[in-house]
């Protein structure tokens, strides 16, 4: 019987500790009690109380989260939870109405797909067209790391051939025709492509497609198909090439932040740029609008020769409902990305290695959201 | 469990000494120093990646555990690049998932087991003890894509924390199914015998006596297919989303656990995620451990009986 | 050790016809509470059986629509384009990592689980046996994650001089070559090491159970015959052992085909135009691996399908794995009759 209640006790045990966590809480209370509550009364009637769900690309999501920290400081009762699962994820769950907007890195499809129209498919959803609004410019950096070069810049024909695998070495002729200077190593290129499906590698792909079309055969796709070994994610690729004298990778310009890798300059054909948030602003200001009215989805123009602008970039949307089935949870969302348009949290994304919107898409964007309903 | 022991080297004094006749040759006598080098070496080997997981771990994460918000705050509101914040939404999390799973899966494997022992006879007793081992077998991404396939694509629902515990059940009956049936087939039958004797009928009997008396081992085993489930990954992956607020509805929204909130935090590269990375595998590890040391003293408990 | 590794000591004991002659059946008839949990017993094992063969039954109908849109061999095709207009998608490549990682593991792992467990059984000071049983089921609860993670950022940058010594000596077999792409802790042969730990644990404890069995007259019988230890233990124990030890490496060959998160984190995965190599110094991508990296992106039926019809294969390849360890196991209660 001894044995019994040992056994019983046992069981207890485990029931208690799974009481006790209980007790351990978000940080909410202590978040609002620091912060000034009365200067934030103006923003107030902004703010909700509830929660929020968001999944989608993993391109925006330090963006998100950063932005969900800021807007969480000033109301402590909303609570907006971002699930970085993809962008063909997030946009599937906000078609299955899993979650109230999506993150995503190209804008819904107006072409078939698999035998589905994804902007169809989600105005069916929502019973109300379904608006993309481009909220945080990634940059797309040529990240590399090679011993002794701090300094480097590409074409986009050199770059695709260095991802083709058709240039296998740094002191390539062709690498140092453009590098005047820089000393190059014979070290072997060692290529990291991401072997997940990702944004990233579409709007990458997409770039050399667009600018050195004669270099790049295949067609752009969220799958890699040029040289190189795969890594899963951003971290991944980022890690490889942290690890690997020679290697080279296109990844989010935060994760070769992070990371401390190199950044190539890009030269269009009017000198080389470096990523930097001017340069990038640059860019996504001369890019196209392609949605009409409301629908901000954007075409940016990879081949660009304007001085000065970045060419490799993704811009990231919020996909919303323009007029949603549940009022409060639309008024809600309008909070939250009024917010994330304002000038105060796109400058604290802009830390963390994301462009803030240029002035002209902002107010565009500033429109939209107070169109949402 | 086995009734034969270990050759106890003093019982065999003749062993020790048939050097003395003079039987081996240099050669045998070198063979056999040689293996007995290279079991002791072999043992070594197998220590040093435990020593190495273990050291890493608690150098890298120890830290991170000796700060009391980790056990009393959640990560909502912080973000990766940003220090604090603590893990008790992946801890309660991963307790919660682990619980239902249990108060799932131990009365299906333990009825199970029951009826391999007392009831099964036959071609269905066998085919029911097949599928334990194929269960058994089943990677626990199979079992994630079947709920998912089942969960998901099929009734159109959505990904759940309810639905990671169905594809844990799936793991951990198999587990408890195996371990009762082996504490079942311990209980002697002149207990089954005398209870029958005194007219007490055959449901009573299992219920009153028999599972009672294994009831120790079966707590052990329960305990070691818990502490199997809470470390696997896939399913969570694949059903189970992380967040980083504490959230404890099972039948709504996400529900974090450690092993995804390991998996995001590896998914930063920055210091601070990179320490709580350490610093949740460093918890998952020792909530697992205490789990198979709890099981493992129980189970040295019940061998009193035998 | 079963919970471990989910195995039963009891299958290794022969145990007549394998039942227990009492079952009082005529204390059990008729009476209410008797049918009732009588019949809930016999309920669970039947839902056990109905629980496997759903699991069979979900990913076929799941897997189907798309393998009959699939433009390529699902069998011996290389590509992976599961979805578009043009499904094209085999599984050659995923078969290939899966199988050499495995066996890689196995050719580890069994020598070292066998030495291991005749360590602890034969030779280990009576006060170093039990905990140093302890010690190496630990191993086991380690997660695969944080094998994973451990591999990738701590162990990882060690296995380049390995593979570099390997590949001077032996490189010039081709299974053996290594280029430094994928680097070494990213290639099939680091996998394979971090799976051959993963597995060592199932294959010692098990291996320790039937070398524990082995009847104490045959080991004194071998002794007084004047064999050296390692003679008693080639003639005595290891025969008596060995079909135990066989379903110990096919239940952890089980486990390491489908091991997930440590083969994800770790495997560089290969282009589409890459070559097929047979050097385990390549990259590639478990079944396992496939799955789970591309788990957030299952957004149609189309595609969902290709990674179910993955999961499908995988599961059947285990299931014989695991079926053919237990008919190995049922052989030996037959012999030992």
């Amino acid at each position: 019987m001894k044995i019994q209640r040992l056994g019983a006790m046992a069981s207890l045990a485990l029931v208690g500790s799974i009481a006790l966590t209980a007790c351990g809480s978000d940080n909410t209370g202590e978040t609002t009690s620091s912060g000034d509550t009365t200067a934030n009364s103006s923003a107030a009637s902004d703010c909700f109380e509830g929660t929020l769900n968001a999944e989608g690309s993993s391109a925006q999501k330090n963006a998100f989260e950063e932005v969900a920290s800021g807007f969480k400081a000033k109301c402590s009762g909303a609570t907006v939870n971002y699930n970085p699962s993809g962008s063909g994820a997030g946009i599937k769950q906000f078609i299955g109405g899993q979650v109230d907007f999506a993150g995503s890195d190209s804008a819904l499809k107006t072409v078939e797909k698999d035998g589905k129209i994804e902007a169809k498919e989600a105005e069916t959803a929502c019973g109300s067209p379904a608006w993309n609004i481009p909220m945080v410019t990634g940059p797309i950096a040529v990240a590399y790391n090679v011993k002794g070069v701090d300094k480097l810049t590409l074409t986009p024909a050199v770059a695709a051939d260095i991802f083709q695998g058709k240039i296998t070495t740094w002191n390539d002729p062709k690498i140092a025709a453009i590098n005047s200077g820089v000393t190059l190593p014979a070290t072997a290129i060692k290529v990291f492509f991401r072997s997940d499906e990702s944004g990233t590698t579409e709007n990458f792909t997409k770039y050399l497609k667009a600018a050195a079309e004669a270099n790049w055969p295949g067609e752009p796709a969220k799958t890699w198909d040029g040289k190189g070994e795969g890594k899963a994610k951003s971290a991944g690729v980022a890690e490889g090439v942290k690890s690997t004298d020679g290697g080279i990778t296109y990844v989010e310009w935060s994760y070769a932040k992070d990371n401390n890798l190199g950044v190539a300059a890009i030269d269009n054909g009017a000198g080389a740029v470096e990523l930097n948030s001017e340069s990038v602003g640059k860019a996504v200001a001369t890019a196209e609008q392609t949605g009409t009215g409301n629908d901000l989805a954007l075409k940016l123009d990879y081949a660009t020769k304007e001085p000065g602008a970045y060419p490799i970039n993704l811009v990231t949307y919020e996909i919303v409902c323009s007029k949603g089935k549940d009022a409060d949870k639309q008024k809600n969302i309008k909070a939250f990305l009024k917010y994330f348009a304002s000038e105060e949290a796109q400058k604290t994304i802009e830390e963390i290695g994301y462009a803030p919107l240029p002035a002209e898409v902002q107010t565009k964007v500033a429109t939209a959201i107070d169109a949402i309903s | 469990m086995s009734t034969l022991s270990t050759v106890d080297e003093s019982a065999l004094p003749a062993a020790r000494t048939n050097d003395d006749f003079g039987g081996k040759s240099g050669g045998r006598a070198f063979c056999d120093q040689a293996a007995r080098v290279v079991m002791w070496v072999a043992f070594v080997v197998a220590l040093i990646p435990l020593v190495w997981i273990l050291g890493a771990t608690l150098l890298k994460g120890g830290h991170m555990l000796l700060d009391i918000d980790w056990w009393t705050k959640s990560q909502s509101g912080i973000t990766a690049r940003r220090e604090g914040g603590g893990a008790v939404h992946a801890i309660q999390g991963t307790l919660i998932q682990a619980l239902v799973t249990a108060l799932i899966s131990v009365p299906i494997g333990v009825l199970t087991a029951v009826y391999l022992v007392e009831y099964g006879r036959g071609r269905l007793a066998k085919a029911v003890s097949f599928m334990v081992d194929i269960l058994t077998g089943i990677p626990s991404i199979v079992a994630a894509l079947f709920i998912y396939a089942m969960w998901v694509t099929t009734f159109g629902l959505q990904r759940l924390p309810i639905a990671v515990c169905l594809a844990l059940t799936m793991l951990m009956i198999p587990t408890v199914v195996r371990s009762t049936e082996e504490m079942l087939k311990l209980v002697p039958n002149e207990l089954r015998e005398a209870s029958y004797a005194l007219g007490v009928p055959k449901w009573k009997t299992i219920l009153r006596i028999v599972i009672p008396t294994s009831f120790s081992g079966i707590i052990t085993g329960i305990l070691l297919g818990l502490a199997r489930v809470m470390g696997e990954t896939a399913p969570l992956i694949i059903l189970g989303p992380y967040t980083a607020v504490i959230a404890t509805n099972l039948f709504d929204g996400l529900m974090p656990t450690l092993p995804t909130m390991i998996y995001q935090n590896y998914t930063e590269n920055l210091q601070p995620a990179i320490d709580r990375t350490w610093g949740a595998a460093l918890t998952l590890i020792l909530i697992i451990f205490v789990l198979n040391i709890a099981g493992r003293l129980i189970g040295r408990f019940s061998k009193v009986k035998n | 050790m079963s919970s471990i590794t989910g195995h039963s000591a009891i299958d290794e004991l022969p145990s007549g016809d394998g039942r227990p002659p009492l079952d009082a059946d005529k204390a059990g008839t008729g009476r209410l509470g008797d049918r009732i949990f009588g019949g809930l017993a016999t309920g669970s094992g039947i839902f056990v059986i109905v629980l496997v063969s759903l699991v069979g039954v979900f990913l076929v109908i799941q897997a189907v629509p798309s393998l009959l849109n699939n433009n390529a061999n699902f069998l011996t095709s290389r590509e992976w384009v599961p979805s578009g207009a043009d499904p094209r998608f085999g599984i050659v490549d995923l078969l290939w990592a899966t199988v050499i990682t495995s066996i890689l593991a196995m050719a580890i792992a069994v020598p070292l689980g066998v030495s291991v467990a005749l360590f602890i059984t034969q030779y280990a000071p009576a006060w170093l046996s039990k905990p140093a049983a302890t010690l190496v089921d630990l191993l086991a609860a380690v997660p695969s994650i944080v094998y994973g993670f451990w591999g990738l950022s701590v162990a990882g940058q060690y296995f380049d001089s390995v593979a570099k010594a390997i590949d001077a000596v032996l490189g010039w077999i081709p299974v053996f070559e290594f280029n430094g792409s994928p680097i070494a802790k990213s290639t099939l042969a680091f996998a394979g090491v971090i799976l051959a730990i993963m597995i060592l644990p199932i294959v010692t404890a098990i291996s320790r159970e039937v070398f524990a069995q082995v009847p104490t007259a045959h080991k004194e019988a071998a002794l007084a015959l004047g064999a050296t230890k390692w003679e008693m233990i080639r003639t005595a124990v290891l025969p008596f052992g060995k079909p135990g030890v066989i379903s110990a490496a096919m239940l952890g060959l089980g486990r390491a085909l489908g091991e997930t998160l440590a083969v994800t984190m770790l495997l560089s995965a290969l282009n589409a135009s890459a070559a097929f190599s047979l050097s385990i110094f390549g990259g590639g991508e478990t079944f396992a691996s496939r799955i789970a990296n591309d788990a957030g992106e299952f957004d149609s039926a189309q595609k969902t399908g290709a990674y179910i019809a993955a999961g499908l294969v995988l599961f059947i390849l285990t299931f014989i794995v695991n079926a053919a360890a237990r008919v190995v196991i049922e052989r030996r209660k037959a012999f030992s009759e």
